[in-house]
């Protein structure tokens, strides 16, 4: 039994290694093809939205695999990080010349803002269970959305100023508009780089592994897996529930802010249900808790839409084909196993060759 | 073994991703808008909503196009076009992918976005690669910069020198309507219904009540509804029929404008309704009862009722083609390709040239005050600086069913 | 006189909401899966009423027979295809591949019958007259709401008498409580699951005809916002429980229309989320759901 453990410990540092190493090397192999001009402006244009989906699609396994809840409105976290990093960076334009400084100091903002998010939605939230908690997250998306659709932030030479539902903004002289509600932020300049992308993924891969890998992660999973035995333990439910959520939303909220400032223009009603159910779906394909499988999974998914673009009309259809398919694949015993028997003939096939 | 096959799997999608990420030489095929181009045609490319929500919107844009470019390269002049249209899904981040493939493919000459939140973030892409942009129907002021913004005052985008609409600026159609209102003397206590998470109606929107509060008209009731909440128009109507509202401004597309008249009929309300450009096409909806538009007037630059020539000739063709009577969207995409070609005949424009080059040439030619172009949306159309149009807005009013110019 | 006939337009768009959520409700029961494409299921149907009476001149009520099986057989098809292989599959996965499949109808309804707008036909239409109008004009309620909600109320009761006397309506509650030991008694779980895919999707096309006379403007994503009200509606309700998607969906509709003619019509979406929230904090398991006790 002892000796079982140990095993399974050993094999779980090595999945995590081997997760590390596949980042960096796409990484550096990505990287290395950018700067040599090698690669299309459509796949450049998407490294850094790829980097910002695949730390989504981390952070909500976190809570849909680890923690064992169903999220169904994490797009409102990426929203507020979204929005909070951009209106930073903005604000700081001529306050901190440096961009990659900017940057970090946005990623950070819209981390900490979605924490509080998290903290605020996870209270009520994390009472409840399965579909209930998943129907909330969805209310607590919508509200979000709703809200920064009547949000209005100017900046002046004195300070932020910020109105609800109507803009009754005055701003002094070389003031601006940065959020103009509907209309979202229509001027972000673009500061986010793929380096500083690979950079978020890594640092959420550390955050993830050390607490899945600690104390308060074998807590966390012990309530995923039988929540009564848990508690009848003395495992404290609700500080590991939040600890778990809180993590996940401040993760999100970073990759918000990242997608927020490598793009021209965000508006709230990008950050919807479909956006929810989107990064869903890099975590179910990729396999709850597995996170190598949600990075591959948000990283091709992401890339997919784009190099359907030669069926034309047919493209989203041939993409929920794909989806059905794939779930089908991976998850029906009979299909599965057919599958995995082509599979074995291919490598024997392979290997008598 | 069950990791073995997802690994597998991973493997052949992570080299997929790479191989086709990979610059390749080869000519690649043009999807839907496949043209019979020759090698000496310009690229011209456009990105526009062909699926989901908006689709209507791009698929108008990407037929009315259409019809522009087989015109021009059947006459077989100097100048062919080779178009290409891509998906954007009415949104921000998958427009700029779209560009993104465009300039993949060569592109030489850019359509723009055809709405409004695309816009801003293809227009600044298509900055920064000094491409020539001109949009058929992104009408937002951020999709041009440099304008004011009509609440505070404050100019939050820099004017981006590339970028030229075809249509009317937001501003333009919201402080255009409220002096119409004003000088027609056509309401005395006003209600306004709007789309508040919508770029192109909260524009209109803006200007509107800016320029309503200046001429002083009397605005009883403002109310909003969102994509979410786009079915049942009950409050709304009777907010404004409770206060007495005998004209509802209704900034917005026809979509939600036609259940907004549907509704307001089927209690007995009946106040002039005042729509902008989006409200055209609402007589084309396949099922609609026209009688319930009666007295409707609009501010719009098309009417497919039109009878003159080259509007009978469009409206025929596209008939005949995609079996649908074309909406603004198609005669705007329309005029902005011919546009694009007078351009390109004045400049003296070569196709050999690229982007950049054609580009400065184009906006030399459109803002050098000589260049102005007749077509269906309007005649005498100009450019400036500024990079809006100027046009004259046709207020109609539907009769029995069809538009009827008011003067 | 505003009141009342803000709360007429409550009920009427809430009873579009309950027949939907009802549709839902019986899926998640049973199958114990969120069907989202449940939403395109309505799109479809009201395509098919909208082509049979519009386009082919066909009695309103053959297009509606027509759009149940229409959409009965696209129900079955899809679950025998899509949802039946993963029977033993994590939830999770029916979920995602439920989206797919909505994604699907989306994409593929767009192609089939383009992107423009169609205009439902009013078929409500006694002696020219849209709507009955009380005290002198003063309120005015639609036919169209008025059948809705009769429809909405024959519907739960039909269901709840279904469920309760038949036999294969006993089989799905037996289902539903616990499939292993259904099977144990010989009941046919996969047919029986089939069997309420069925209802569900007529029911669908009820819906989606009912929805397009209320709110007349159809297109490929016609259902989808409908589809998560409605899915709202079903858990603020206690999803599972066919009265429950019935008062949830009505609540739901009243909510939705007094907070924005008494609160604002900005922030109408937010306030209709933050009561569902404050209702699920408060019981839990819906307004009408059954209080699970855990077995340790």
């Amino acid at each position: 039994m002892k000796n079982n453990r140990k095993l399974r410990l050993t094999k779980t540092s090595r999945t995590n290694f081997l997760t590390y190493l596949m980042v960096i090397v796409a990484f550096v192999v990505l990287n290395s093809m950018s700067n040599a001009g090698m690669l299309k402006s459509a796949l450049q244009g998407q490294l850094v939205p790829i980097c910002a989906y695949v730390t989504m699609a981390l952070a909500l396994n976190l809570t849909v695999g680890v923690l064992g809840e169903l999220s169904l409105g994490h797009a409102g976290f990426m929203s507020v990080g979204a929005f909070a990093g951009a209106v930073a960076a903005s604000a700081m334009r001529d306050a901190v010349a440096a961009e990659p400084v900017r940057l970090a100091i946005a990623l950070v903002i819209g981390a900490a803002f979605a924490a509080l998010a998290g903290v605020l939605v996870g209270i009520p939230v994390l009472r409840l269970n399965g579909d209930y908690l998943a129907i909330v997250t969805l209310a607590f998306g919508e509200i979000i959305k709703s809200i920064i659709n009547n949000l209005y932030i100017g900046v002046d030479a004195r300070g932020l100023h910020a109105s609800f539902v109507q803009n009754t903004i005055a701003l002094g002289d070389g003031g601006r508009m940065i959020l103009s509600g509907p209309m979202g932020i229509p001027g972000v300049t673009k500061i986010s780089t793929f380096t500083a992308g690979f950079i978020l993924i890594m640092v959420t891969l550390v955050v993830i592994f050390n607490l899945v890998n600690s104390r308060s992660g074998r807590a966390i999973m012990a309530l995923r897996d039988n929540r009564i035995a848990a508690e009848s333990v003395g495992i404290n439910v609700t500080k590991y529930k939040m600890m778990a959520f809180v993590t996940s939303a401040a993760l999100a909220g970073a990759a918000g802010a990242l997608f927020a400032l490598g793009q021209n223009t965000i508006i709230a009603s990008k950050f919807d249900f479909n956006q929810s159910i989107l990064i869903l779906v890099f975590v179910v394909l990729g396999g709850q808790g597995r996170m190598w499988g949600s990075i591959i999974a948000a990283a091709a998914l992401t890339v997919l839409p784009e190099l359907l673009r030669e069926f034309a009309d047919y493209r989203m259809l041939v993409y929920a084909i794909v989806l059905i398919l794939v779930m089908l694949l991976t998850n029906n015993p009979t299909l599965k196993g057919f599958f995995e028997g082509l599979a074995a003939k291919v490598k024997k096939s392979e290997k008598g060759a | 073994m069950k990791k073995m096959i997802a690994l597998l799997l991973a493997l052949v999608m992570v080299f997929a991703l790479v191989a086709c990420g990979a610059k390749t030489e080869t000519t690649e095929t043009t999807e839907t808008t496949e043209e019979t181009a020759t090698a000496t045609a310009y690229k011209l490319g456009g990105v526009g909503p062909l699926t989901g929500g908006a689709a209507i919107y791009g698929n108008a844009a990407v037929n009315g196009a259409k019809i522009a470019v087989d015109e021009i390269n059947a006459l077989g002049g100097d100048i062919q076009f080779e178009l290409n249209y891509q998906d954007d899904a009415h949104d921000a981040e998958k427009s700029v992918n779209a560009y993104n493939t465009l300039k993949d493919w060569g592109m030489q000459l850019f359509l723009g976005s055809v709405t409004s939140a695309p816009g801003v973030a293809t227009s600044v892409e298509a900055q920064a690669d000094n491409m020539f942009y001109l949009t058929p129907s992104a009408s937002s002021t951020d999709v041009l910069g440099g304008v004011a913004n009509p609440l505070t005052g404050t100019v939050d985008i820099e004017r981006k020198a590339n970028v030229f609409q075809l249509c009317f600026m937001d501003p333009n159609q919201g402080s255009a309507s409220a002096q119409y209102i004003a000088d027609k003397d056509l309401g005395e206590n006003i209600a306004i219904i709007y789309k508040n998470d919508d770029v192109y109606s909260t524009g209109i929107y803006n200007s509107f009540i800016a320029k309503a509060e200046e001429l002083g008209l009397n605005i009883v009731s403002t109310t909003t509804f969102t994509t979410d909440s786009q079915t049942d128009f009950s409050v709304q109507i009777a907010d404004a029929k409770d206060n007495g509202a005998d004209l509802v401004f209704l900034p917005m597309y026809y979509d939600a404008a036609s259940l907004i008249l549907t509704q307001a009929n089927a209690i007995g309300y009946a106040p002039t309704f005042f729509g902008v450009d989006g409200m055209d096409g609402i007589l084309t909806v396949e099922g609609f009862d026209t009688a319930l538009a009666e007295g409707v007037i609009l501010l719009t630059p098309f009417s497919a009722d039109a009878e003159d020539e080259a509007t009978v000739n469009f409206v025929t063709t596209y008939e005949a083609q995609f079996g649908e009577t074309p909406n603004q969207f198609a005669a705007d995409a329309y005029d902005c390709v011919y546009a694009i070609y007078a351009a390109l005949q004045q400049a003296g424009a070569t196709v050999d040239m690229t982007a950049s080059e054609l580009c400065d040439l184009l906006v030399a030619t459109f803002t050098g005050g000589e260049f102005s172009y007749d077509g269906l949306t309007g005649a005498g159309m100009t450019w400036d600086e500024t990079g809006a149009v100027t046009k004259a807005p046709k207020g109609m009013i539907i009769e029995n069913g069809v538009y009827v110019g008011l003067d | 006189m505003t009141f009342l006939s803000h709360l007429i337009n409550g009920i009427s768009l809430g009873s579009v909401y309950a027949i939907i959520a009802l549709g839902y409700t019986m899926v998640y029961g049973i199958a114990k899966m969120l069907n989202f494409a449940h939403g395109d299921v309505i799109m479809v149907g009201a395509y098919i009423c909208f082509f049979a009476v519009a386009t082919y001149g066909l009695p309103p009520i053959v297009g509606v027979l027509l759009a149940m099986v229409v959409c009965t057989a696209l129900g079955m098809l899809i679950e025998r295809l899509a949802y039946k292989p993963l029977r033993q599959a994590p939830s999770l996965a029916v979920l995602i591949t439920a989206i797919g499949v909505s994604y699907f109808l989306q994409n593929g309804a767009q192609l089939l019958w383009s992107a423009n707008n169609k205009m439902f036909p009013n078929f409500l239409n006694f002696g020219g007259k849209t709507g009955l109008s009380l005290f002198d004009g003063q309120l005015t309620i639609s036919w169209t709401a008025i059948v809705t909600v009769v429809a909405c109320v024959v519907i739960m009761i039909a269901l709840t008498l279904f469920t309760g006397k038949t036999r294969i309506g006993k089989a799905m509650r037996a289902c539903s409580e616990d499939k292993g030991a259904a099977e144990l008694m010989g009941i046919n779980v996969n047919t029986t699951i089939s069997v309420t895919f069925a209802i569900g999707s007529a029911l669908a096309a009820i819906a989606g005809v009912l929805l397009c006379s209320a709110y007349p403007i159809l297109v490929p994503t016609t259902g989808s916002m409908p589809g998560i009200k409605a899915f709202t509606a079903a858990v603020f309700g206690g999803i599972g429980s066919i009265p429950g998607a019935l008062l949830g969906g009505v609540l739901l509709g009243v909510i939705e229309i007094f907070a924005k003619a008494y609160i604002s019509t900005q922030l109408s979406d937010a306030i209709v989320f933050a009561v569902l929230i404050i209702v699920l904090l408060v019981k839990p398991t819906g307004l009408l759901g059954k209080q699970i006790r855990e077995k340790v």
